[in-house]
């Protein structure tokens, strides 16, 4: 799928700001070689639920050809961030913005938001009995190569393709044919999910727990799929429990989310101390 | 009393030899009366064994009360208010489509309907290259020389009156219910066909290449009758929005295998719903059955009903001939304030018979969707088999839409092999969030789940029927969700 197109209104986008805003603060794209290529840019994002605030203090910046990962506990409010960055409902948005390829993201569909190009794995794939796999994922394809104005794939085409990735993650051909996520075991679905990620080429890969649920072997070949999509132009958030994962894929930020709030950014080394460390160690004198 | 009576019988006896005088208009003054039936009669030229089963039915139906067993609500029939004959009218001759209503174009494309179809549907004079008339005609002498009749239910009443009168009222007597009755009384036209021994009819039939095509009437009456070891499939109504001045359409089909013949009727429905509050919509009681008469005979039914503001309707088989098998596939839409009342009555008398059911009920909006069934199998009805399934749908908010399923078990020979099962689903939020999250918009996945839901029996539809009700049951379900 080329990515040409997408690249040339990116920049074409960050140019005109650069004539237009160079004196208003309240335009995001202010610092114009620092934007050149940030993907995703979160801003004081407060968060509730109801009445009760999930996210606060939120900050975040993600720029092309990085990996971020997101650790925390249970309840810390990982898949909230994840689901609002999908423009999934019944969330508050109380404070903040977040601005997605230099677009207002929380005006966005969920279906214009991935169009654009932001993908979730999600973390418990649901199943829709009636409509198979195959006729799922192509229709999916051509949605989301129509709103880029690519040609569509014809059957013959996709199959070629999906043949291709699916040999890669050694997923059965037969899962082509059964509904979608319908009986698939765990490791099949976080399989289907990243199957969808290589087919979509996402310019943001949202990876909410992939690697639960999944065996050495495949957890290694998750990992091979998702780092075959890494790539100068986009950007990939794991959300994750275990540093299990990220000695497979090598992030270059690592984020703490406890409570609803960011407490702790570093490099990948943040990670391998809070295996040793434990999650309790965050309660214990706040880091500097 | 009694000499009053002998008068009247008298004066009834005078106004069937011919004292009745015609009505010249076009149509006849709204109300019921036995003169309306006479002059019904009378505008058609009907034969006097025709006038004398109308007038016994029209007396009939005077005894009768309108029943209201069905889970549907609609506001008391006038029968006094209805016209119950007006001659064909032929519609508004326009120059091209760009003068046609932009809504109902947008509905025939959303249909992918042809566009020499949408000129005929809209009234638009067709090029004398395309004439839908003689393509009509081509056919009809093809079918001339196999020996299948198939023709308007009127021209059969002229032409062919021997076998009306051996088959009409057969499968459907007047006395069969209240609605059957009123058609038999009042019917205006329909189809007629009649399959000769050991012919396979080598097309689908449908009412496009019917001559008098022109608008369809309110109370239709339709034959079809298939000799020993015939076949033939029938395909009636058409995707596009249907709509007509009169609220009750009263129809009643009657279907006639001998042995081993086979008959396939489907049909797709789409007539006005009414407006979103609910109002002016069709009603759609209809009557049909099938009389799997001789051994091994086989009739089946294929519905898609997405139309009307109420559907009550079912189709259904008599098993009589041994071996003989019955089959009901359907697919029922409810959106908006729709509400329907439909399924089949599969009847075992002979032995060895077998039936399959497939419903397929789709609630939306504040639709109310019920599926009423009943198996019954008679003592004599040996290794009598049945399969049913209803699998009921729900899109939308909670409280809105409903779903409802009665169905009736009455085995009377402990040799039967009944089957039935259930389901009730909904589309979830987190299905369509799934859908969206990958590119698709809320309405086309709701119509991916959809038409994933209604596979099995868009399967058993003939092809060209099938693409046509896979984007009828897109259309219909707009709005369904937000």
């Amino acid at each position: 799928m080329s990515n040409a197109n997408m690249n040339i209104n990116r920049n074409a986008n960050v140019n005109t700001n650069v004539n237009t805003n160079v004196n208003t603060n309240a335009n995001v794209n202010m610092n114009t070689n620092a934007n050149a290529n940030v993907i995703l840019k979160i801003q004081d994002l407060q968060v509730a639920v109801e009445d009760k605030v999930i996210l606060q203090d939120l900050n975040l910046s993600i720029k092309a050809g990085e990996v971020h990962a997101i650790m925390g506990p249970n309840g810390s409010g990982k898949s909230t961030l994840a689901n609002i960055l999908a423009r999934k409902e019944g969330y508050r948005v109380q404070k903040g913005t977040i601005s997605f390829l230099d677009q207002d993201l929380l005006a966005l569909s969920p279906e214009d938001c991935a169009c654009l190009g932001l993908f979730l794995g999600f973390q418990y794939p649901v199943a829709i009995p009636g409509v198979s796999n195959i006729h799922f994922l192509k229709s999916s394809l051509n949605a989301i190569r129509k709103a880029r104005h690519l040609p569509l794939v014809d059957a013959l085409d996709f199959l070629k393709i999906v043949k291709e990735k699916m040999a890669l993650l050694k997923m059965s051909e037969e899962l082509l044919y059964r509904p979608v996520n319908d009986g698939f075991s765990g490791g099949e679905k976080k399989r289907n999910e990243i199957l969808q990620m290589s087919l979509l080429e996402p310019k943001l890969a949202i990876l909410d727990e992939t690697d639960s649920g999944l065996d050495i072997d495949a957890l290694k070949l998750v990992s091979e799929g998702i780092n075959l999509q890494r790539g100068s132009d986009r950007a990939i958030l794991l959300i994750t429990h275990y540093q299990r994962l990220l000695d497979y894929i090598e992030p270059d930020h690592v984020h703490v989310l406890s409570e609803g709030k960011m407490i702790l950014s570093g490099d990948k080394s943040l990670a391998h101390t809070l295996e040793s460390k434990g999650y309790c160690w965050l309660g214990e004198g706040e880091p500097a | 009393m009694n000499s009053k009576l002998e008068v009247s019988k008298l004066l009834d006896r005078e106004y069937a030899a011919g004292f009745v005088t015609e009505i010249e208009s076009d149509a006849l003054p709204p109300g019921l009366t036995e003169d309306t039936v006479r002059q019904i009669s009378l505008k058609k030229n009907e034969p006097a064994f025709m006038l004398e089963w109308r007038l016994k039915a029209f007396q009939h139906w005077l005894t009768l009360k309108e029943p209201h067993w069905a889970k549907v609500h609609y506001p008391p029939i006038d029968y006094q208010k209805i016209i119950y004959y007006s001659a064909p009218k032929s519609l508004p001759k326009l120059n091209s489509l760009e003068e046609v209503d932009p809504v109902i174009l947008k509905t025939y494309e959303k249909l992918g309907i042809p566009l020499n179809e949408q000129k005929r549907l809209s009234g638009v004079a067709i090029d004398a290259v395309f004439d839908s008339v003689s393509v009509a005609t081509t056919f009809k002498a093809k079918l001339r020389e196999l020996g299948i009749i198939f023709c308007s239910f009127s021209e059969a009443v002229q032409e062919h009156p021997e076998l009306i009168k051996q088959y009409l009222g057969l499968v459907v007597p007047y006395t069969d219910n209240f609605f059957a009755c009123l058609n038999a009384a009042v019917f205006s036209d329909g189809s007629f066909c009649y399959i000769p021994k050991g012919v396979r009819c080598p097309m689908e039939l449908s009412t496009y290449f019917r001559i008098n095509a022109a608008s369809t009437g309110q109370f239709e009456r339709t034959l079809i009758i298939a000799e020993e070891k015939s076949r033939v499939s029938y395909l009636e109504g058409c995707t596009a929005p249907m709509r007509d001045e009169n609220q009750l359409h009263a129809a009643v089909v009657e279907l006639i295998a001998l042995e081993e013949a086979e008959i396939k009727y489907s049909t797709v429905q789409n007539w006005y719903p009414g407006d979103k509050e609910g109002r002016g919509g069709i009603y759609n009681f209809v009557t049909k059955r099938g009389l799997c008469r001789g051994r091994k005979s086989a009739i089946s039914w294929t519905q898609v009903e997405t139309g009307s503001a109420i559907t009550w309707k079912y189709p259904s088989v008599i098993l009589q001939g041994e071996g003989s098998r019955g089959e009901f596939y359907s697919i029922a839409v409810t959106n908006h304030h729709q509400q329907a009342d439909t399924g089949t009555k599969m009847i075992h008398i002979g032995a060895n018979t077998k039936n399959t059911i497939l419903s397929k009920g789709i609630s939306a909006g504040r639709g109310q969707n019920s599926y009423r069934g009943l198996v019954q199998v008679h003592p004599k009805a040996e290794g009598a088999q049945n399969y049913s399934q209803c699998d009921s749908l729900i899109i939308g908010e909670q409280g809105g839409a409903g779903a409802h399923t009665f169905p009736k078990i009455e085995v009377k020979n402990k040799t039967a092999k009944i089957e039935h099962e259930a389901t009730t689903s909904k589309i979830s939020e987190e299905q369509l969030f799934y859908c969206r999250q990958r590119g698709l918009s809320a309405e086309d996945a709701i119509s991916m789940i959809v038409n994933g839901f209604c596979k099995q029996v868009l399967n058993e539809l003939p092809m060209e029927f099938a693409v046509e009700a896979q984007k009828l049951l897109a259309v219909s379900l707009e709005g369904s969700i937000g």
